[in-house]
């Protein structure tokens, strides 16, 4: 395998120039977190992703009386991040734009997420309230909308009401109970976060994993895919009131949850993956592939039939627009951003599991609006149908499994592109071989952030449906 | 839009026939929660406990099986994985719904208490017709949601029980919680009981609800509902697939009886 990433070291006041070499040089940041090397001892790391057929670069730096540069003005999708860091670790963050915090406000007794909404300057304007229970069957948040009417002048959302400290609970775990809990991170990427959560302790081991088992995890990450898709197209049908349009879709989901459980024995296809491959034999039941085809099938009638559903088009279309820079400059990742022009995709561009034998098309549109973040995740379903169809006869005979011991103060990085976008695990092992600390950067996280900029300046009428359009999830962005 | 009313009347009837066709409720290959063989523990090899990441395995003096609870239990399968004996297996029952959390403790030596028997007559006349539901996410990963979605999908059409999914708490005869209940939405899962009319009652769906499962313990966790709300019926399954969240459902009506007590299946 080639160089996965460089390590640098750097110093404090070395970072905003580096920032802006790496934006200037076709780069982006995609993260960063905060460990603890010993009790007294915190270290800051920065995930840069310099331009395409790079590795990527991890910065390690040393903050100076626990305070660092805020680095949110050159690079905004950072904002969040050092937010972040400053609500769970204490650091602070000079020069920060919104300095105030994100998950957790320990001001009231109970610690909980903050409510800070900007003053309102117009009179005429109020705020509407909504959640954190929401109607219908739906994750908890609370959305606060300054409205004028039907217009929509600012949007709040106030997330990580569910935030459970998931970072927090990996540590102390063995490697092993680390992969169960990282499937429960978001349950509906089950197997995107146990796969970069694998991937990230195989990383730190050292351990090359058989091929049949890399083949395997393409195999079930595609059907998470092909299911989340799926649910998308369901949910977005229901926000244009397309009726039948939501039932087919949730059918097709539903039988594609079927085929994971016929596969793996859980609909969410848990409990395959482990840290050195598969936590058993696997075994493609008779008929299986026959489904899948029949599926497809339906699948591609569905979707031409949207398609050609002038009422559905009519409300997706210029709504919610997200602009390629602003794609960019807030961290949008997944279909998200690909809706937005830019081509990015980690199956392609730093290829794992099995991906580097397989040829991913990476759809893309350039509108931006909810059509564009349509037509991407509709493409993408029918190319994971494709990769699908290509590798199940090439599933290749030979272990799938070997052993896979994270050395004690190893460290390690994982990724996956999951259907929602990048998903990165950061994995530190401690003096005993225990989990130290584990950083999961969810792709919700990343597009919740970008989501409020195609709200704000727009009404009220477009909202569920610009949302749809999202396919967001809380559960992942809150931990 | 008359297209689509076409199309959906082509593809003729999707419902399935279950419950009253008990074969038909789509679960097929899937796993259940771990089973308890006949073989019992022959050496002292402590390996199930060991391998549960949510404590939910206790072992005697000789260091053999002596609880299990499934009210802990995430369906990792590690138990089943690395028992050498035999006496913990993958299971085939995944409808783990009971009305006393204690029913979801096994144990060898059983409580000599009988099955509970409870009597159509017992059920309140308020909830014969329908049931109005109130979910509440208090902090789960969102698999628990999906398989609550999945229940108005054409293939389980709750609806046709008689079973909705209501937006205001104040129509709702069922609040149905998932998630570990977090520091976050402590204060706005009661605040949607409060809301609830009399008679109300409370279903805890999935692990997270019943003890915090693998994600409870930290700082804004939380432990799920026990101590938080008087809980009807306990409901774990990581996440309990949507069948059964319709048995528990109906169990909770007294359409159905209740199958497990003591952590073992009592048909009747």
């Amino acid at each position: 395998m080639s160089v996965r990433l460089q390590m640098l070291v750097l110093d404090a006041a070395a970072l905003e120039s580096r920032v802006e070499q790496l934006l200037a040089d076709g780069g982006r940041m995609q993260m960063a977190y905060a460990w603890r090397s010993a009790p007294d001892a915190i270290e800051v790391r920065y995930l840069a992703a310099p331009a395409a057929g790079q590795p990527f670069e991890v910065w390690c730096v040393r903050p100076v009386d626990d305070a660092l540069p805020s680095l949110a003005t050159r690079a905004p999708l950072l904002g969040w991040y050092e937010r972040e860091m400053q609500d769970l670790h204490g650091l602070s963050f000079r020069g920060h734009p919104e300095p105030h915090p994100l998950v957790i406000d320990r001001s009231n007794g109970m610690p909980r997420a903050p409510l800070v909404l900007p003053e309102a300057v117009d009179p005429q304007a109020q705020w509407l309230g909504f959640g954190p229970v929401r109607a219908d069957v739906m994750e908890s948040g609370q959305f606060l909308f300054l409205y004028i009417g039907e217009a929509i002048v600012h949007y709040v959302p106030r997330l990580f009401l569910k935030h459970r400290g998931m970072e927090a609970r990996f540590e102390g775990l063995s490697p092993t109970h680390g992969c169960v809990l990282a499937e429960r991170v978001s349950g509906v990427g089950s197997v995107a976060h146990a796969l970069a959560y694998c991937q990230a302790v195989e990383h730190a081991a050292g351990c090359e994993v058989p091929r049949r088992a890399r083949q395997w995890r393409v195999l079930v990450a595609e059907l998470e895919r092909i299911y989340n898709h799926l649910h998308y197209f369901g949910a977005l049908a229901d926000a244009t009131t397309l009726k039948v349009g939501q039932a087919e879709g949730r059918l097709l989901e539903e039988r594609a949850k079927q085929l994971a459980g016929q596969l793996t024995g859980q609909r969410f296809m848990r409990n395959v993956l482990c840290p050195g491959g598969l936590r058993r034999e696997m075994v493609v039941p008779p008929g299986w592939p026959e489904h899948l085809l029949a599926l497809r099938k339906e699948v591609e009638g569905y979707l031409a039939q949207l398609e050609r559903t002038t009422s559905y088009l009519d409300r997706l279309i210029t709504t919610g627009v997200l602009p390629r820079e602003v794609a960019f400059d807030q961290g949008a990742t997944g279909p998200i951003e690909r809706a937005s022009g830019l081509d990015r995709d980690l199956r392609r561009d730093h290829p794992y599991a099995a991906y580097d034998e397989l040829t991913v098309p990476v759809p893309l549109a350039e509108s931006g609006d909810a059509h564009a973040r349509a037509k991407v995740r509709a493409a993408e379903l029918l190319a994971s149908f494709d990769l699908l169809e290509i590798l199940l006869p090439r599933l290749a005979t030979g272990p799938c499994r070997v052993a896979c011991e994270a050395p004690p103060g190893s460290f390690g990085l994982g990724w996956a592109e999951t259907p929602r976008g990048s998903l990165y695990y950061a994995v530190h092992v401690g003096p005993d071989g225990a989990l130290a600390r584990v950083k999961v950067k969810s792709p919700s996280f990343s597009n919740w952030r970008a989501f409020p900029f195609t709200v704000h300046q727009t009404n009220m009428m477009d909202y569920a449906i610009n949302e749809a359009s999202f396919g967001l999830t809380i559960a992942g962005c809150d931990r | 839009m008359p297209l689509w009313t076409l199309r959906g009347l082509g593809q003729g009837k999707a419902t399935t026939g279950w419950p009253k066709d008990p074969a038909a409720h789509g679960q097929q290959g899937t796993i259940g929660m771990p089973s308890v063989g006949a073989d019992r523990c022959t050496e002292d090899c402590h390996r199930c406990a060991d391998a549960c990441p949510t404590q939910a395995i206790t072992l005697d003096t000789r260091g053999h099986l002596e609880t299990l609870d499934y009210g802990r239990c995430v369906n990792c399968q590690l138990c089943v994985e690395t028992c050498p004996a035999g006496t913990l297996q993958p299971g085939s029952e995944w409808a783990f719904g009971v009305r006393d959390r204690v029913d979801l403790q096994w144990s060898l030596d059983p409580d000599p208490r009988p099955p509970e028997v409870r009597l159509a007559s017992h059920i309140e006349r308020s909830f014969r017709g329908s049931l109005h539901v109130r979910h509440v996410d208090a902090g789960s990963c969102n698999g628990c949601e999906s398989e609550l979605q999945a229940l108005n999908n054409p293939f389980y059409n709750l609806h046709r029980l008689g079973i909705f999914f209501t937006a205001s708490p104040r129509a709702a005869d069922l609040l149905l919680v998932t998630g570990t209940v977090t520091t976050g939405m402590h204060e706005p899962l009661l605040a949607a009981w409060e809301a609830m009319p009399e008679p109300k009652r409370v279903l805890a769906c999935g692990t997270c609800a019943v003890s915090g499962g693998v994600c409870g313990g930290t700082e804004t966790s939380g432990h799920g509902l026990e101590g938080v709300l008087p809980v009807d019926v306990w409901l774990p399954g990581c996440p309990p697939n949507p069948a059964a969240i319709i048995e528990a459902l109906l169990m909770l009506l007294e359409r159905k009886p209740q199958r497990i007590h003591g952590g073992r299946v009592h048909e009747r």
